[in-house]
């Protein structure tokens, strides 16, 4: 009888946990039935409206541009969230929206992400994120106010799914006043900036005139090399060449500017590299990004010393090409249950002049705003030269054969590559280990791989 | 049996077993906590790993799946070294701290020394983690000259893959091995008086009263530590996703197998390959501390 009651108690609490698993099942795949974009005014269906807080998510240096937005509209409800901006191939917004996919709700309703995969991810399948802005939701004339090329990056398919924020072509950035004290001419191309490395390893050792530290190395000398890394042949399929003659220039290029140490392996925002490195900075080739949030924001370059030139590219090449690095970019998601305000919000910070001009560190994309923002710059007399015409310059050369796949080039090359660079090895060395990386994550994330 | 037989009989049962005693008070919100948080996550971690995406029934699938990716092996390797370390250090050095306290004299010492053994642990898991970043980094550590000479002058270098089991063994050690020092201290507090007393009639040093007598005494408690620290250690997580952020990921996110199945669930929204994952750990935890039970008589009567 003893033992009755036990079974009972078991049975009491295996039904008392049944229950708790069936309450937590998966939710039906299918969902509720879901009419098709066609009929609703936006491409999409939209949650029911309601009036709330607009939750936003920004990274720390787009705080700014929600603070702007409250003080520009003090009746609007806020709820600024910061996070990483999926920074460094962090894929934070993935990992969120995923929960709350899972749990149906708490989707933030403007999202500001700083890396190129989301698009792949978030538009597509039954539990897409990020709502198309072109099919209703804004006009033409904000859509046609970008540069040219400028939303490549949030299109799928044809469809716009973000506005950019600013943008990110690989340019020369350059210490005028150094460069000139020392006699230096300014390199055009990658063989001419190999050799002014070398010279500046005898005759200036100390100084440096790249860094390869950060997950994006590989976005400004690979990518500027052609290097077929990643490219995109299909909806799941990708072609990786990682060995690629291309690829091994670049790699030599760095293993030789790193072995004399003009090229640093720290992390351009890491503690060290301002402390230890930051006025020995010559020049940097980097995404227009750098003049505001490397060189005003980390390295304090004091006034009238930084300039820019022509991104560089390799001799022979036709036409010259340069890399991207991010460019961010700002997403709606259609979930939300505040649109109105949410396009609202979107619409401004990536093209009112109150965020884009006065305090973006960046190039804006939106192209009236770029345009005032370079004027404002040249005038603020920050810069030693024009940066408009180099920086609009490469704007048009991207190379468009680096993919942006769902995964983030940037997290294989940190995990891959970095510390074993770290270790002693040469990036000569270890590009077929880079290429397995990669093939190996594009597999994980469903694509077909050709070699 | 005759009808009335059963009510007496189940009138009886029902007094023996549902009268309300104290003890079931006691257990009833472990009882309930354990039911909600412990058995329910994992029959629904069963169901997920035995399912595919569309709840049907998908055998072996999902395990077959994530042990071929190419990142599980890895992680196991990873996990498992540092269980090793983990597990070897913390024994004996909990010991050896616990016998010393035991041995010192001073009453002010003891008690001081054992507070201060247990203050790390107040610690809690993440926050002692982002400490441990802070002592890690060449450019910001107190004691960067020992980090430099260990590991390396840049923060990449000290993380680089071969000094990570021992640096989760250090952080580990650091936060939990405090509290077991008291344990242990209190365990050598219960061997009475005599039995020392005895053993050192018999001339019996130190060393030997501790080989010989102290620790088979202990051998329960230390089972018990082992068994717990093995099951917290198989769920390597919060060190080296923090360690991933903090390096910008030259650490990579898949370091250990709950990062494994975090990916899985979180990035590649595959929620019964995670699952999957998940039982794998509950399997070995499951199978080594049914070892350690069998061979450290945990639950014998003494």
């Amino acid at each position: 009888m003893r033992r009755r009651s036990h079974a009972l108690r078991l049975a009491i609490t295996a039904a008392a946990a049944l229950l708790a698993v069936a309450a937590c099942g998966p939710p039906n795949p299918a969902g509720p039935a879901k009419a098709k974009g066609s009929s609703s005014p936006y491409g999409f269906d939209a949650a029911e409206q309601k009036d709330g807080k607009l939750v936003v998510w920004v990274d720390s240096t787009r705080l700014d541009a929600a603070k702007a937005y409250q003080a520009a509209h003090p009746g609007v409800q806020l709820d600024v969230v910061t996070y990483d901006g999926n920074a460094n191939g962090s894929n934070t917004l993935k990992t969120k929206v995923q929960l709350f996919n899972r749990a149906g709700e708490g989707w933030p309703d403007v999202v500001f992400t700083t890396d190129n995969n989301t698009a792949s991810w978030a538009s597509q399948g039954d539990d897409a994120f990020v709502a198309p802005l072109d099919k209703g939701l804004l006009d033409d004339a904000t859509l046609g106010g970008f540069a040219k090329g400028a939303l490549d990056v949030c299109t799928v398919g044809g469809t716009v799914y973000c506005l950019r924020n600013d943008l990110a072509q690989v340019v020369l950035w350059y210490n005028k006043k150094l460069l000139d004290e020392f006699g230096y001419a300014v390199p055009k191309t990658w063989e001419e900036y190999q050799a002014l490395g070398e010279k500046v390893a005898a005759e200036h050792p100390g100084h440096i005139v790249g860094t390869a530290g950060d997950a994006w190395a590989p976005e400004i000398y690979m990518w500027g090399s052609e290097c077929p890394a990643g490219q995109i042949t299909g909806a799941k399929a990708i072609t990786v060449k990682a060995t690629d003659a291309t690829c091994a220039r670049a790699a030599k290029l760095m293993d030789r500017l790193v072995a004399n140490k003009t090229m640093s392996m720290l992390p351009l925002f890491g503690p060290d590299f301002a402390k230890n490195q930051g006025d020995k900075v010559l020049m940097l080739p980097g995404p227009a990004w750098y003049g505001g949030a490397v060189f005003q924001g980390t390295l304090k370059t004091p006034k009238g010393e930084l300039a820019v030139a022509d991104a560089l590219h390799w001799a022979g090449q036709d036409p010259p090409v340069t890399g991207n690095v991010g460019g961010g970019a700002w997403w709606l998601s259609r979930h939300s249950t505040n649109l109105k305000a949410a396009k609202d919000f979107l619409t401004w910070v990536a093209t009112a002049d109150a965020y884009q001009v006065e305090l973006s560190p960046g190039y804006p994309a939106h192209a009236a705003a770029a345009a005032k923002w370079i004027k404002k710059q040249q005038d603020s007399g920050y810069y030693a030269g024009d940066i408009a015409a180099p920086i609009t310059a490469a704007a048009g050369q991207v190379w468009s054969g680096w993919g942006s796949p769902e995964f983030s080039q940037e997290a294989v090359w940190a995990k891959t590559v970095i510390p074993a660079q770290t270790a002693g090895k040469t990036v000569e060395s270890l590009l077929p280990e880079w290429q397995t990386a990669i093939e190996q994550q594009a597999q994980v994330s469903g694509y077909q791989v050709t070699k | 049996m005759t009808a009335s037989a059963i009510s007496a009989a189940h009138a009886r049962s029902r007094t023996r077993s549902w009268r309300p005693a104290a003890g079931h008070v006691f257990v009833s919100g472990y009882v309930v906590l354990l039911v909600v948080f412990g058995v329910a996550p994992t029959l629904y971690a069963l169901n997920l790993a035995f399912t595919d995406a569309d709840g049907r029934f998908a055998g072996l699938a999902n395990f077959v799946r994530t042990v071929q990716d190419h990142r599980f092996l890895s992680a196991v390797g990873h996990v498992a070294t540092y269980l090793v370390l983990w597990l070897v250090t913390l024994t004996v050095l909990v010991l050896v701290l616990a016998l010393l306290v035991h041995r010192l004299t001073s009453r002010w010492y003891r008690a001081t020394l054992r507070f201060v053994y247990y203050v790390p642990g107040a610690l809690a898991g993440a926050s002692s983690v982002l400490l441990w970043l802070f002592m890690l980094d060449p450019s910001v550590s107190p004691a960067d000259d020992l980090v430099r000479a260990l590991w390396g002058e840049t923060f990449v270098g000290v993380v680089a893959p071969a000094h990570l089991p021992w640096i989760f063994t250090i952080i580990a050690f650091w936060t939990g091995a405090g509290g077991w020092i008291v344990v242990m201290y209190g365990a050598l507090n219960s061997i009475p008086h005599s039995v020392i007393e005895a053993a050192r009639v018999d001339g019996a040093g130190p060393v030997r009263t501790a080989l010989r007598v102290q620790l088979p005494m202990l051998r329960k408690w230390i089972v018990y530590m082992l068994i717990l620290s093995l099951a917290a250690g198989t769920q390597l997580f919060v060190e080296p996703q923090l360690i991933s952020q903090a390096s910008f990921g030259v650490v990579g996110t898949d370091y250990s197998l709950n990062q494994l199945a975090y990916l899985y669930a979180f990035d590649q929204n595959d929620f019964n390959g995670s699952a999957a994952i998940a039982i794998d750990l509950l399997i070995v935890a499951l199978c080594s501390a049914g070892l350690f039970v069998a061979k450290g008589g945990l639950f014998d009567a003494d």
